[in-house]
């Protein structure tokens, strides 16, 4: 059991994690941020998506120790006080998620291609999400959900 | 028996415009009063999902997100055998570890289940034999996940290896020893059931035949692959109660499993079913996680939770069987179907399942939506040492689709007839029996082929496409819920109750399980609907059995179905008695009083209203606390009375066509699929949004088995019999966003004379015509016909070798 800092959603928080931990255990265990899920354990599924300093990273494959000294951004963290992330209230509008357990994961992956490419192609969008599966919609609208949502922030 | 009509006329079909709410007059579900000029303000209309902000936050709480005070993690150990007598098992050194607090095997739950009564041959843990790898045969109960796994270590077993069977048709010619003791002497133990069964004159259909065309056809197995792993936790409370947690789609089955085969008081037992992160079909009878949590917390004293690792959720399967089909179709010149016969051996894997009912669905919902008049069907399911098939998404009827498709297109090439032309003239129609007596009423499938052909621009592509790039058509049909529950009883399928408070809130208890195809939102929008609530009023207390009464489950495509109708009928008891307190109140009819948009409002133009919230409470001051409860039964007239003819009966029937349209490298075999137009006659869209995601979900997950996903095991002579192939979400390739196709979905409304307020399924139905479409297309494409599923590269390209000429004809 280790001590490891880290800065979480804005926060900095202090948990005791076994060595072996990865990033996800430590969000979901430690942190009691159950919002990113675990679908596969080993880097398949996407499930786990989180944001560490703007990029898309599968927290079930990161030992926590490297997110050491980050900024990691999870599903719980997308939304402010003033609402719904545009890329959330999209998903819910053009109904993208349906059972929702890949829907943090695709979200942070969403997030984190608008923050570097704010006005993506469809085939971009594709290319973001590869490493996201969904086995519920088809995909279709998720890309409708995305590409709603990054005309929202255009228009902001 | 075909052709007899039941009285009832469904309207014609609809085709719904992207966006568009439904404005038009229609007959409302259920014939419970005639309201044909009513407008629906919330019926129809997209609208969010009432559980959409949770998901999309991380705030909703699914099983493995729930952490118990004390709580202990179980694990499971798993046989690496496929078939095996277990000669001893030895726990004492697990018990002995630091940490781990209890241990059970078989002999501890030594009473057999299975979803259907009739077939109960699985135990929690198995106490002589194993039947697959993977069947569980101890269960730990540590302080922590790797206490545990370092616990299943320590667990001596000594097993005595039997003869394996893999291959289905091996099962059935054995004699023994078998993968189960018959249940009568000189049965055969690998055989699960076999149907046959005829429907008119079949021999002299085929003699009146101008064609008959032949074909084996083989469906390999898929599985179902929800992106949450099942999960269960247990909790034992000191004064005898137990309440499980369960990613489970069915809680009333599972809660009646718990109390008998861990010999508890039903009254006792508490099932909880969070939100699923996905099941189609793979969470729709218990498993042994939810036996193991149980126990293990009965004995530990604390509550105790397991969760699936992904490669326990592939062999745990209960997904596609296997299918080895082989069909016969005959017809006249002019296309006309005159008689089919079909002969199926099913590879059932190690347990029943629900392969009794499988067995005959692969025969009975093959009857619509085109006329036969004479059909014949022989169904064999066989046992064999793998993981357990079961019901996915479109549930035994989806591989017989695929072949039965394939073969109208032969048909139509032979006879030059175009394939949409050909399925047109041979529609079955509305108001109908089917050759196998089921009662059809609404089919918009005419509607269906009308807009794929056109938004696809049919009549440009087929056959006119280059080499290499080709359409195809397929149809299908789907029941909208089955007609009998697993287990035989005289009550409700669906049962749902309102309660309303002073504030205006309405609260719903649903015994529903959301699963991710929006059964709450359905609700919600159905009591906004009658009594004018508006939707955030509205709350939905759903998936506990302490609170909710009994729905049966998320199954056979059922839900919307019978729990909306449930949902009508208590919503319109409420409906009824604030319409009389408030009619008394204004000294008017209680007709004259509208439920809408918040408000009670007076009939015509009197500017008379009040707020809704003041009319509720008129109407507990008048007839006391006001709540109201609705159920839903089957009609019973809706089938015949042979053997077995319950089983495919359905109160509606949806029904989809597809276009596919491909493009196949001659080179590599390599087939990517372009698009599929997906039209769906769902009776009424609810929601459209709903409705078109569950259409391209099932368009894409019949993608999937067509091209990329197959469920297969090792033989021996590949070193270790019954080992899974592929047992993780990389090697067994479920397609990625650059992988699916473009999808387009087109709502077809045939406005069911008893669904509520028109609606049939949508969720399972959409699936069937893909895998056959892209059969088709490819031929269309490349002039081959691929009989054997999935169409990978190196079958596509075989194909084409074997052709000669690459296909070119």
């Amino acid at each position: 059991m280790e001590v490891v800092r880290l800065r979480v959603n804005g926060d900095e928080r202090v948990c005791g994690v076994p060595t072996h931990y990865t990033l996800l255990e430590t969000l979901r265990y430690g942190l009691g941020l159950t919002g990113s899920k675990q679908g596969c354990d080993k880097g398949d599924c996407g499930a786990c998506t989180v944001i560490v300093d703007g990029r898309a990273v599968l927290s079930c494959i990161t030992p926590v120790w490297e997110a050491e000294g980050r900024e990691v951004r999870t599903v719980e963290g997308l939304a402010t006080a003033a609402g719904l992330h545009p890329v959330q209230d999209e998903f819910d509008l053009n109904g993208a998620a349906q059972c929702g357990f890949c829907t943090p994961g695709i979200l942070c992956s969403s997030v984190a291609l608008l923050d570097r490419n704010p006005s993506p192609t469809r085939g971009e969008i594709r290319a973001a999400l590869a490493g996201n599966l969904c086995r519920c919609t088809g995909y279709e609208k998720i890309y409708d959900a995305v590409e709603a949502a990054a005309e929202r922030l255009g228009d902001r | 028996m075909s052709g007899r009509g039941t009285g009832t006329v469904a309207p014609p079909a609809r085709v719904r415009k992207p966006g568009q709410g439904a404005q038009t007059a229609s007959p409302n579900g259920s014939g419970r009063e005639s309201e044909t000029s009513r407008v629906l303000a919330t019926i129809g209309r997209p609208m969010r999902k009432i559980d959409g902000r949770a998901k999309g936050t991380g705030r909703a709480r699914y099983t493995d997100d729930i952490r118990l005070p004390g709580m202990l993690h179980g694990k499971i150990l798993r046989s690496p055998h496929p078939h095996a007598r277990i000669v001893a098992i030895d726990t004492s050194r697990a018990e002995a570890l630091e940490g781990v607090h209890g241990v059970v095997t078989g002999r501890d739950m030594p009473t057999t289940y299975g979803i259907i009564p009739w077939t109960p041959d699985e135990y929690p843990l198995c106490v002589d034999k194993v039947r697959y790898v993977g069947d569980g045969v101890a269960a730990v109960a540590a302080v922590d996940e790797d206490t545990a796994n370092a616990a299943l270590a320590l667990i001596d077993v000594e097993y005595e290896e039997l003869p394996a069977y893999l291959d289905p048709h091996e099962a059935i010619a054995a004699d023994g020893p078998f993968i189960h003791e018959p249940r009568k002497k000189g049965r055969n133990g690998n055989i699960t059931k076999t149907v046959e069964l005829a429907f008119g004159d079949v021999d002299r259909g085929f003699e009146g035949s101008d064609l008959v065309v032949e074909g084996d056809y083989f469906f390999e197995g898929t599985t179902h692959t929800p992106i949450e792993p099942h999960c269960a936790i247990g909790l034992a409370e000191p004064d005898g109660k137990l309440t499980v947690w369960s990613a489970t789609q069915v809680p009333h089955y599972l809660h009646r499993e718990l109390a008998r085969v861990l010999e508890i008081d039903p009254a006792r037992v508490r099932v909880v079913q969070p939100p699923v992160g996905g099941a189609f079909g793979g969470k729709s009878e218990p498993f042994d996680l939810e036996f193991c949590v149980a126990k293990l917390s009965v004995i530990t004293g604390r509550p105790v939770k397991i969760l699936y690792t992904r490669e326990e959720v592939f062999y745990s399967h209960r997904g596609r069987h296997p299918f080895h089909m082989r069909y016969r179709t005959g017809a006249t010149r002019d296309g006309m179907l005159t008689a089919v016969d079909s002969r199926i051996v099913m590879d059932g894997g190690a347990y029943a399942s629900f392969g009794l009912v499988t067995t005959y669905y692969s025969g009975q919902l093959l009857t619509a939506p085109y006329r036969m008049p004479a059909y014949r069907f022989h169904s064999t399911r066989a046992y064999t040492n793998k993981p357990a098939c079961g019901p996915k998404r479109g549930h035994g009827s989806v591989q017989p689709r695929f072949a039965f498709e394939v073969q109208l297109d032969r048909i139509a090439e032979a006879l030059d007839i175009d394939p949409i032309e050909l399925r047109r003239r041979n529609f079955i129609g509305s108001d109908i029996r089917t050759v196998n007596d089921l009662r059809v009423t609404s089919n918009g499938f005419l509607e269906c082929l009308e807009a794929v052909e056109r938004a696809s621009d049919w009549e440009h592509k087929f056959r006119r496409l280059p080499y290499g790039r080709g359409v195809g058509v397929a149809g299908s049909t789907y029941i909208t819920g089955t007609n009998y529950p697993v287990y035989p009883n005289d009550m409700p399928q669906s049962g749902i109750q309102l309660q309303v408070d002073r504030s205006g809130r309405v609260a719903i208890f649903s015994g529903a399980s959301e699963i991710g195809q929006g059964v709450d939102s359905m609700v919600t929008y159905i009591v906004a609907e009658e009594l004018g609530a508006p939707l955030e009023h509205i709350r939905v207390l759903a998936g506990d059995t302490d609170f909710t009464p009994v729905d049966l489950g998320a199954y056979s495509s059922r839900v919307t179905f019978m729990l909306g109708n449930a949902c009508i009928d208590a919503a319109r008891r409420i409906k009824a008695m604030v319409q009389e307190a408030v009619a008394e109140t204004w000294g008017t009819k209680p007709r004259e009083v509208l439920l809408a948009g918040g408000l009670a409002v007076m009939a015509g133009d009197t500017g008379t209203s009040m707020p809704l919230r003041e009319a509720f409470n008129l109407a507990e001051a008048k007839f006391g606390t006001l709540g109201a409860t609705g159920s839903y039964n089957t009609p019973r007239d809706v089938h015949g009375s042979y053997r077995g003819a319950t089983i495919g009966a359905s109160p509606a029937y949806s029904f989809t066509a597809h276009v596919a349209e491909v493009e196949v490298d001659p080179e590599t075999g390599f087939v990517t699929v372009e698009k599929i137009w997906i039209a769906h006659d769902c009776g009424r869209a609810l929601n459209p949004v709903l409705v078109e995601g569950q259409m391209e979900g099932s368009a894409y997950m019949g993608f999937a088995e067509a091209l990329m996903e197959e469920q297969i095991f090792k033989s021996a002579d590949q070193g270790r019999a019954g080992l899974h192939n592929a047992p993780s979400l990389l090697d067994y390739r479920i397609p990625t966003s650059l992988d699916t196709p473009a999808l387009e979905s087109l709502i077809i409304e045939s406005i069911d004379p008893e669904g509520p307020y028109g609606a049939k399924e949508a969720g399972e139905g959409p699936l069937h015509p893909s895998i056959p479409a892209i059969a088709n297309a490819i031929h269309d494409a490349v002039g081959v016909r691929m009989n054997s599923l999935p169409f990978s590269p190196p079958r596509v390209w075989r194909a084409i070798q074997a052709a000669g000429d690459g296909g070119r004809g």
